[in-house]
């Protein structure tokens, strides 16, 4: 994207909300009011919020709760979700054990193939 | 607002943040320029956590032993963030003759620096950290060393500096730096915006190198990857930050429950990112194969994600700091080299204070820009 993007402009005060309590990220259990404050402490991008409060960190990876979040900051910052860019998705797509993701080595001797 | 300020600072990331931070606390007027979408968005918030001491160039010793001294037991409560430091002792792993000789020689070289670090044998090691395997022969240990959170720590700076009124902006790529009758004061981005400052700091991690190229200075340093990666939350193992003799394995357990551990495959520099902090296919296992090998508990433990970054590597290992005589008004603060989280808040504290003041209680002068020659 790299537009400009003034922290400094006024989105208006931190209004706490009857919902605050609401959990958005199940994972981490963060709340509507967390996230909603967290766009007034500044952090404006999908990226700077999810480092901040850990939504989307959790064992689902964002993928239940990333579209709420995002709706939630867009209001907040009083523009459409379709301006904030999501957080990069990260490998593995799944949890995975240490012990199978450090098994690519073994299972090229075995059977040959790579990849597998 | 506008595009004038006493002070510009180039990069957003923990180093330009903090600088912003410490700045505005001496009254300072700032405006802080990020060329990414997101602040700390470089090394910043991909590293691995560590505020140690142990294992550092003696050259830049002093200066983080001062941030552990003075600034990051308190760090949390001043930035109203929670930084999680933890500040338990750093361990770093040997497991043969030429690791200990490593360890050994970093230890003796940080004792005559007055760093209270020593060398324990294997068995020590696991009274200290019971979950080591019998691998580990040696390592050497400071007990004031410890570790925090890179992302809630960045953003901590940068919120608690936006509060005291630094003006941030962010994807305001810096292009080129010019001088007005022989002094530094202009800065010009991608997006037209000019901006001019009485004194511009320079702490773009790697990018610094081409952006501080516009007034003919040269910095010897390369941007080169690194990755890491986070387990799911574990039980509470243990507090201490860890690293190896090698260099090529590093981590700590975080508050949250999981792990962060960072690590390499020994083909950096040669992996194809495409231009893109993207990990490599053979980095993670690599990592995981050598977690394993010192903590075999983990074995099950599951990787949740992992991801990549850069560091600016400088051609000796450690950052470059302070005023550069033949650019007056340039303020240079990068090169960290893939250690920089630590420091950062004892490095920003102290150009702050040399920029506001003219001096610095801690010296700075084996870190300036002019330490380069040619070897003849």
């Amino acid at each position: 994207m790299n537009a400009v993007n003034d922290r400094s402009r006024d989105i208006g005060p931190f209004i706490p909300g009857t919902d605050d309590d609401i959990l958005i990220c199940r994972c981490e259990e963060i709340t509507k009011g967390e996230i909603r404050k967290a766009v007034h402490d500044g952090m404006w991008t999908m990226t700077e919020i999810r480092r901040y409060l850990r939504t989307g960190m959790g064992l689902c990876q964002g993928q239940t709760c990333a579209k709420l979040v995002k709706a939630i900051v867009a209001k907040e910052l009083g523009i459409s979700p379709a301006e904030l860019e999501p957080a990069t998705s990260r490998v593995p797509m799944r949890p995975i054990e240490m012990r199978i993701f450090a098994n690519e080595l073994a299972d090229k001797k075995e059977d040959g193939q790579d990849g597998k | 607002m506008g595009n004038n300020a006493e002070i510009i600072v180039i990069g957003g990331g923990i180093i330009g943040c903090a600088i912003s931070y410490y700045l505005a606390k001496r009254g300072a007027d700032v405006i802080c320029l990020e060329g990414s979408d997101h602040f700390g968005n470089g090394g910043s918030s991909r590293n691995g956590g560590g505020v140690r001491q142990s294992g550092r160039d003696p050259r830049e010793l002093p200066l983080v032993m001062y941030g552990i001294r003075n600034l990051w037991p308190f760090l949390s409560e001043e930035l109203d963030v929670d930084c999680e430091y933890h500040q338990d002792g750093n361990l770093r792993l040997g497991k043969t003759k030429k690791h200990e000789e490593i360890l050994t020689g970093l230890t003796e070289r940080a004792v005559k620096a007055g760093l209270d670090v020593k060398m324990i044998d294997g068995d020590e090691v696991r009274r200290i950290n019971p979950y080591l395997s019998e691998e580990v022969t040696c390592a050497s240990w400071c007990p004031t060393d410890g570790h925090a959170n890179p992302l809630t720590t960045t953003l901590g700076f940068y919120k608690a500096a936006r509060k005291m009124g630094v003006h941030f902006l962010s994807g305001e790529k810096v292009i080129e730096m010019r001088k007005v009758k022989g002094v530094l004061r202009k800065v010009i981005c991608a997006s037209g915006n000019i901006y001019e400052g009485e004194t511009i700091v320079l702490a773009a991690g790697y990018e610094s190198r081409a952006i501080a190229g516009t007034v003919g200075i040269d910095i010897p340093m390369q941007p080169a990857m690194l990755e890491a990666l986070v387990t799911e939350a574990e039980p509470p193992m243990f507090d201490q930050m860890l690293g190896t003799a090698e260099a090529d394995f590093y981590g700590h357990q975080t508050k949250h429950g999981s792990f962060v551990f960072g690590g390499s495959s020994g083909l950096e520099g040669f992996t194809k990112d495409n231009g893109t902090p993207v990990c490599y296919a053979k980095t993670a296992p690599c990592i995981c194969r050598g977690i394993m090998k010192y903590f075999p508990d983990l074995a099950e433990a599951k990787i949740v994600r992992t991801w990549a970054g850069w560091m600016d590597r400088c051609v000796d290992g450690v950052p470059v700091l302070g005023k550069v005589e033949e650019v007056p008004g340039l303020i240079l603060a990068c090169g960290f080299t893939g250690h920089g989280f630590g420091i950062a808040p004892g490095a920003a504290d102290q150009l702050a204070e040399l920029i506001t003041t003219g001096s610095t209680q801690v010296d700075l002068s084996a870190l300036r820009y002019d330490r380069f020659r040619a070897k003849i």
